[in-house]
């Protein structure tokens, strides 16, 4: 039975929990705009470092054997459907390749990891739990900077593992009420150099492919951080906006 | 695995060759004549992570410092990879003004179509860099590889004296 004093402590409950929202809304409106702001040079830079997979048309091997997945989300949730939009184009990759026993993922933010590594529904089972390389996590309290990016491809080099193909699965950012969860392909330097039009490219000896390709893999993981961070302020601001909205309807 | 496949390629590529040509050998001519409906102006982008100082901007030339020795880049430059080492960028826009920054490190990527992507890890205009902070720094790096005790940490500071004298170089030579 619903008592009138239990009524008034709902109320009361209620409109607690709309001052937080409101108070989160304020803040993720304000990194919002500084995220925006700063996402403008990095598209021009994200441009710059994929130019070449389009100007020397680079295509994967036929011989599709191992695949990286670098899934990005982060820490923080209260941001609507961000992250599970992420580990849902996860698991429909994965869906896709049928066989996985050659796929690896590098997951960045804890949200992801746990939607990706277990069942939600039944804890025993061990989702891709076994194709999880590593993962990062205390991300997204801050801007990510190009330190973070650069660590995550230096600790993908340090692994060993070769990959044939790769695909970072971010949230590209469209407008502040629109985000798209896309697919960036990168491209280790094994492939890049047996690509058909590298040969009009002068002078290009291993080492300096190298040099190159792992610093373009930072560069474009730092292009995809910024884009995914842009999205998910936005996100928080419109989910903590409703949260306010449906709060203020009791 | 992967040299193995390569090898494998090039043999069935020289058993398919054999009917065909007595001997195949690589030789490397003059380059050809640009076709003429080749861009005769560059589209030249140059930034690091956070500021871009150019966007597909109309340039005359620029020069950059790359691992394998410094060289300029004119529209229709032959399509070409580097990894920059540190250095000044000189960028000779169309007016004939001329502006010099400080790159750390990077990649130089100059395609067919004469667009050019410099992108630089860390890049600063040359007058801002401080010839004070740059002594300390220096000595502060050659102490640092003095101390070191790992590989790692040789090499780290190793690369610290290499920018600082590039920095150095850079601001004493302007």
């Amino acid at each position: 039975m619903a008592t009138l004093k239990r009524i008034q402590t709902r109320l009361k409950s209620v409109k607690n929990i709309q001052k937080i929202t409101q108070s989160m809304k304020m803040i993720a409106a304000a990194r919002y705009t500084k995220a925006e702001r700063e996402l403008k040079p990095v598209r021009l830079y994200g441009d710059g470092a994929t130019a070449l997979y389009s100007a020397a048309e680079v295509e994967a091997l036929d011989q599709k054997e191992n695949h990286l997945i670098i899934a990005v989300s982060s820490d923080r949730g209260l941001c609507g459907g961000i992250h599970s939009n992420v580990s849902k184009a996860v698991k429909a990759t994965m869906a896709e390749k049928g066989d996985t026993a050659n796929v690896k993922m590098i997951i960045i933010g804890d949200k992801a990891r746990t939607q990706l590594q277990r069942c939600l529904l039944l804890f025993i089972c061990r989702l891709y739990a076994d194709n999880i390389m590593f993962s990062v996590n205390d991300y997204g309290r801050k801007t990510p900077a190009f330190e973070d990016a650069s660590m995550v491809a230096g600790a993908l080099l340090d692994s060993g593992y070769e990959f044939d193909t790769g695909e970072i699965i971010f949230n590209r950012f469209r407008s502040v009420v629109s985000y798209k969860t896309s697919s960036q392909p990168v491209f280790p330097f094994n492939v890049l150099s047996q690509s058909e039009k590298m040969s009009i490219y002068d002078d290009v000896d291993s080492d300096i492919l190298r040099c190159y390709s792992e610093f373009q893999l930072a560069s474009i993981l730092y292009y995809t951080l910024m884009e995914a961070n842009c999205s998910e302020q936005s996100s928080r601001m419109t989910a903590m906006d409703n949260a306010s909205k449906n709060a203020g309807k009791t | 695995m992967a040299l193995a496949r390569s090898l494998t390629k090039v043999s069935m590529t020289l058993r398919g060759l054999r009917g065909a040509v007595g001997t195949c050998q690589h030789v490397r001519y003059y380059a050809e004549e640009a076709p003429a409906h080749a861009p005769t102006k560059m589209s030249f982008t140059f930034g690091m992570p956070g500021e871009m100082y150019y966007n597909q901007s109309s340039v005359k030339q620029v020069d950059v410092p790359s691992t394998t020795g410094t060289f300029g880049i004119l529209a229709q430059h032959v399509p070409l990879l580097a990894a920059l080492k540190p250095g000044v960028i000189t960028v000779t826009e169309d007016d004939g003004t001329i502006n010099k920054y400080f790159a750390s490190s990077g990649t130089v990527t100059v395609n067919a179509d004469s667009s050019v992507q410099v992108l630089a890890e860390v890049a600063v205009p040359l007058d801002q860099l401080d010839p004070e902070a740059i002594k300390r720094g220096l000595s502060q790096a050659q102490q640092e590889l003095q101390a070191a005790s790992t590989d790692v940490a040789r090499a780290e500071a190793e690369i610290a004296v290499e920018v600082h004298e590039a920095m150095d170089a850079a601001v004493t030579g302007k």
